[in-house]
């Protein structure tokens, strides 16, 4: 994995990186994109979260990757096994929109803050700080996180391209 | 994965000529918006990756129009009007004789003009398919977004996404005369929706 390579990581998915490698997740929504950097090692891991909550699923062989209580603890563990520490990680993340505006707001569509407060609340249990985040809104977001020195960079229709 | 335990072929056939009365129903009614002949292609009908789903329109990335809402009542589920950029354009222009902008900056008047286009169609594609079925099928109030194909899609999956990473997709192309695609109409009905469609037909479970 060398510098500049693309990881993508699609949706209900979650992959890591190293030396350079370019992690990138495109067109979330109401999806999350959670990332975790490791500075020392330069060591970094991304899930696209899609819904907050495994307590919800009916699927036979759960994809953990697709819910925030399951995906956070499976790329800490990840990183864990690459010999990331815990309270070196940086995390940032965006995405969690509300890209329709629905007259009454039923809980599907608020699917996109719940999706946000689902990831912070399983970063809080683990004491890993959001050192930065482009989180709601009502647009698509594209992002990637640079391993080599942990630059986030956020790609919307409407404002661009951003890094956090 | 597979959805249905039996019959599985004709079932998909089944759910494919739900597309096709719906669809044919909603390019009727947007040849008479325009003024002009509105063909539609055979409607496919498939289990697909989430991801795979944003293909259908140019990838997750791609910027398109969309009108979304969600179909209430006995069969519940996701629908979506997907037109691409030009054709938007030109539609805006024999509708509203709009000298439409060139770039992505809708007005006001054009997006809303859109999304009352959008709730016509859907509109005779639910009314046709309730009609047909004899259940109670209801648009909510459509909303309209212009961004990337895979944050608008993603809303559909939601209810699928509980289940599995594939979502099944009832999609009907439309075309202009011999141009290119115009847009989509995709469906995507909840997962529990599928028994109380295929029960109205008569089809056996």
């Amino acid at each position: 994995m060398t510098e500049g390579t693309f990881i993508k990581v699609g949706m209900a998915d979650l992959n890591m990186g190293e030396s350079g490698a370019i992690l990138k997740t495109t067109g979330l929504g109401s999806c999350v994109g959670l990332t975790l950097f490791d500075p020392q090692l330069r060591i970094g891991g991304m899930a696209h979260i899609m819904l907050p909550s495994s307590d919800i699923a009916r699927e036979g062989q759960l994809n953990i990757a697709k819910y925030a209580d399951t995906a956070v603890p499976e790329l800490l563990k990840r990183m864990m096994s690459k010999g990331a520490v815990t309270r070196r990680l940086v995390a940032k993340m965006a995405g969690g929109a509300q890209m329709f505006a629905f007259m009454g707001g039923t809980d599907t569509m608020r699917i996109g803050p719940r999706n946000v407060e689902a990831t912070k609340q399983m970063l809080e249990h683990y004491h890993i700080a959001v050192v930065a985040e482009d989180t709601g809104g009502n647009y698509g977001r594209t992002v990637e996180l640079n391993t080599d020195n942990g630059v986030f960079s956020i790609r919307s229709v409407q404002h661009g391209v951003k890094e956090i | 994965m597979s959805l249905f335990k039996n019959d599985a072929d004709f079932k998909m056939d089944v759910l494919r000529e739900v597309g096709n009365i719906g669809a044919g129903n909603a390019a009727t009614a947007l040849s008479t918006l325009l003024n002009k002949p509105v063909d539609m292609a055979v409607p496919t009908v498939s289990l697909l990756p989430f991801e795979a789903i944003a293909e259908r329109v140019g990838g997750s990335e791609a910027v398109v129009i969309a009108i979304f809402l969600r179909v209430e009542g006995d069969a519940p589920g996701n629908m979506f009007f997907i037109i691409n950029r030009e054709p938007a354009r030109r539609i805006l222009q024999g509708l509203l004789g709009f000298n439409a902008a060139e770039n992505d900056d809708y007005s006001e008047l054009e997006l809303s003009a859109l999304n009352e286009i959008g709730n016509i169609l859907a509109g005779s594609y639910l009314s046709s398919l309730a009609d047909f079925t004899g259940l109670r099928m209801s648009p909510t109030v459509p909303s309209l977004a212009v961004d990337m194909a895979g944050a608008i899609l993603s809303y559909g999956m939601l209810q699928f996404g509980t289940m599995g990473d594939d979502a099944l997709l009832i999609d009907t192309t439309f075309l202009e005369g011999q141009q290119e695609a115009e847009g989509h109409f995709f469906l995507i009905p909840d997962p529990e929706s599928f028994d109380k469609l295929f029960r109205a037909l008569g089809v056996p479970i």
